[in-house]
């Protein structure tokens, strides 16, 4: 049940901002318990956001520090760059993963520890070795700092939805391992039952997080699942298993739900329904977001918000079986460490669930691991299925990747080309030649 | 009468069209870009203006296209070079089903629809790597003009294998070609070739379905279209109004655009739905 009273419903067109508040009084509240933290020397554990072990640490009250999250707010706030150049520097490659160099320069220029925002932790966990960079990231990291490394191995899921029971026992083998490091580190022992507590809050804002993307197959979709999704993508993925994550859910579903149940939408004129695949380039956040609301195309669902659990399916934490269901999360629900098909099938029912018109893949310059495939995506989507697909390119991160100009050509060439369908295929009894080329998704009239 | 024009200001080359409302080319022309963008848009109008022979007010809609499409003072709107390279090829190769557009900054492969719609297209990503940018900075290396190269790298019988086509480092590329005494022919023919290999990679994204029509400044390039036909194995469309396709396209948008506002003028000529009214402004 809701624990917060739902914010007042919105009388006209509301961009978010409600939500968008509330987002940002629990998000300054945890970044100030991180700024806390780097004087006080309280515990704190870096961690990864993807398919990570989040609850374990609450249970010890080891504050978790994201360094991606860090990076990305460094990159929205255009001042990820000198970092960038600071690990550039001592080596780094200027094709390697610009999350890991604006972490690496901004921990070499005093960003974390007493004198900087971040604190020094006094654990490294790396729940993600689906990606090389990142463990290295983290060996890094423990190195500089001189701080214990805790690394979990988890199998990537090599077919289908389904993992074995022995990938299962070895990925909670190596959770006991973690609660015995937290435990040393804290002097505290183990408590099951303020663990099922904590996985419980995680069940409950992912069934928010749930329901709110649900609520983006209204037409119009109350908010930008994509641009939008930041909002709550905050608190899912650097609260989760807190109270204040799943009431923060509660209250944003709740105005939702009156928003959708209103016709109301993320922007006044829902022309274009898009899907979108990739991480947004965080360095030209607006920018890039103008590109599309100039041609009022939503975004109704995208991966990059699943980047921390796919939850939309049905799975949820379990508080009866609260190691098993964290196992089972980082293992099945982890996006990155499912398998390309996996990705396909994810994206398919998105559009065609969310009755998308198009698909948006912006493909990282400097994530290798992540972008791989996605021209073979593109001819999948394009060619097999007929749905229109737009694939641009720029980076998460690095601001040097951005070409303002080319990346607004491709975007107007696309939906120059779907508004020019539509117009056309509105009057195809009196052109019934342009049919033959037009691809199924039109045709059915999406 | 009523004109209508299509101004393309490309990076390198600004293009102008003009065309009387039952879409017959009345005149074109071609002027450097430079840097100053405004005035490359102004200047190609009133050039083709002056052509033509007809009063500016007559000319009454104007679409800008290409990377300096909003800075067309005169356009009423604004459409991708993209959407216009697609409707000039079919304009004038009725047939043509795909597009290659190679430009000064970018390479573009569009699949159209009959009617000129474009269904699918793919460009080359951030670099200018294999577009016409590349070709001029090899032309610099050897002493010739942009003019020259196709014709002389058609007279290669070894082409070189290039190490890669980045436009920064084929002058070192080539420099150590000549060191090794390879003939200035075979060096622009390998040149030739790796382009058209690279071109022929986004081609084959967006699917190639003949007729193939190539447009864009690079269609200027003899040399370019035979190591693209080599390669596709089949004849390219290409004529005098290749390098203006794109201008063309806009040109026959802003005489969509002029018809459906003005509808009871357009006696005669069938109205075809206007692009979008969204465009402008943005």
């Amino acid at each position: 049940m809701p624990t917060t009273a739902p914010p007042p419903a919105p009388a006209v067109n509301d961009y978010g901002s409600v939500v968008h508040d509330l987002s940002r009084e629990v998000m300054t509240a945890w970044m100030t318990q991180l700024q806390d933290a780097a004087r006080s020397g309280a515990p704190s554990a870096y961690m990864m956001v993807s398919g990570n072990c989040v609850e374990i640490l609450r249970c010890f009250d080891i504050l978790p520090v994201f360094p991606e999250i860090n990076a990305l707010q460094l990159a929205i706030r255009k001042k990820a760059l000198p970092y960038i150049l600071k690990a550039e520097e001592i080596g780094y490659a200027s094709d390697n993963c610009a999350y890991v160099k604006a972490d690496i320069g901004y921990t070499l220029l005093e960003g974390v520890g007493e004198n900087g925002l971040t604190p020094r932790p006094s654990l490294i966990v790396c729940n993600f070795v689906g990606c090389n960079v990142y463990i290295k990231w983290f060996e890094h990291c423990a190195e500089m700092l001189g701080v214990p490394l805790v690394m979990i191995d988890v199998p990537f899921v090599r077919q289908g939805e389904a993992v074995s029971t022995g990938d299962l026992h070895y990925v909670m083998a190596q959770l006991r391992g973690l609660i015995a490091a937290c435990e040393e580190l804290t002097g505290r022992k183990f408590d099951i039952d303020r663990l099922r507590e904590i996985v419980g809050y995680s069940a409950r804002a992912e069934a928010g997080w749930s329901r709110a993307k649900e609520l983006c197959k209204s037409r119009p979709a109350p908010f930008d699942c994509y641009f939008d999704s930041i909002n709550m993508m905050g608190p899912i993925n650097a609260l989760r298993g807190t109270k204040e994550a799943a009431d923060f859910f509660d209250a944003a579903v709740a105005h939702y739900e009156v928003m959708a149940a209103r016709g109301l939408g993320a922007t006044d004129e829902e022309q274009f329904r898009v899907v979108f695949e990739g991480p947004p380039p965080y360095p030209y956040y607006r920018n890039f977001r103008n590109l599309f609301a100039a041609w009022k195309a939503v975004c109704v669902q995208s991966t990059y918000s699943t980047v921390g659990g796919t939850w939309e399916f049905g799975f949820r934490h379990d508080p009866a079986r609260p190691l098993e269901s964290i196992a089972e999360q980082m293992l099945l629900h982890n996006l990155c460490n499912r398998t390309m098909q996996e990705r396909y099938r994810q994206i398919r029912r998105y559009v065609e669930e969310w009755e998308a018109d198009a698909l948006v893949i912006h493909s990282v310059k400097s994530c290798r691991l992540f972008s791989a495939g996605q021209g073979d995506m593109r001819e999948y989507f394009t060619k097999e299925l007929g749905v229109p697909t737009l694939m641009v390119e720029s980076d998460l991160e690095d601001p040097r990747y951005y070409a303002e100009a080319q990346m607004k050509n491709r975007i107007d060439a696309f939906f120059e080309s779907l508004q020019y369908k539509r117009l056309r295929g509105s009057s195809a009894e009196a052109r019934p030649a342009f049919s033959e080329g037009v691809s199924d998704a039109v045709r059915r009239g999406r | 009468m009523q004109y209508a024009a299509g101004v393309d200001i490309g990076s390198t080359q600004t293009k102008a069209v003009l065309m009387d409302t039952a879409r017959a080319i009345v005149a074109r022309t071609v002027i450097p870009t430079g840097a100053h963008v405004v005035r490359a848009g102004r200047r190609a109008l009133e050039a083709v203006v002056a052509e033509a022979g007809v009063k500016a007010e007559e000319v009454r809609c104007v679409i800008g296209t290409g990377y300096g499409r909003y800075k067309v003072e005169a356009g009423d709107a604004q459409v991708t070079e993209i959407s216009c390279h697609a409707r000039g090829a079919q304009f004038i190769f009725p047939g043509t089903r795909t597009v290659i557009d190679m430009g000064g900054q970018d390479t573009k492969a569009i699949r159209t629809g009959p009617d000129g719609s474009v269904l699918d297209f793919c460009m080359n990503d951030k670099c200018a790597a294999g577009t016409g940018r590349f070709l001029a900075a090899a032309a610099d290396v050897v002493g010739l003009t942009l003019e020259e190269i196709g014709e002389v790298s058609l007279r290669g019988t070894k082409p070189i294998r290039l190490t890669s086509v980045c436009t920064v480092f084929v002058e070192s590329d080539i420099m150590n070609y000549l060191a090794q005494r390879k003939s200035v022919e075979d060096i622009l023919a390998g040149v030739h070739q790796a382009i058209a290999s690279r071109t022929i990679g986004l081609v084959r994204r967006v699917g190639v379905e003949e007729e193939v029509t190539f447009t864009g400044g690079g269609a200027r390039n003899i040399g370019m279209v035979r190591a693209l036909e080599g390669k596709l194995a089949t004849k390219l469309n290409v004529g005098p109004e290749s390098h203006f396709m794109g201008a063309l396209g806009a040109a026959l948008f802003a005489v969509d655009r002029l018809m459906a506002a003005e509808p009871r003028e357009a006696a005669g000529v069938e109205a075809a739905p206007i692009w979008s009214d969204g465009l402008e402004g943005r």
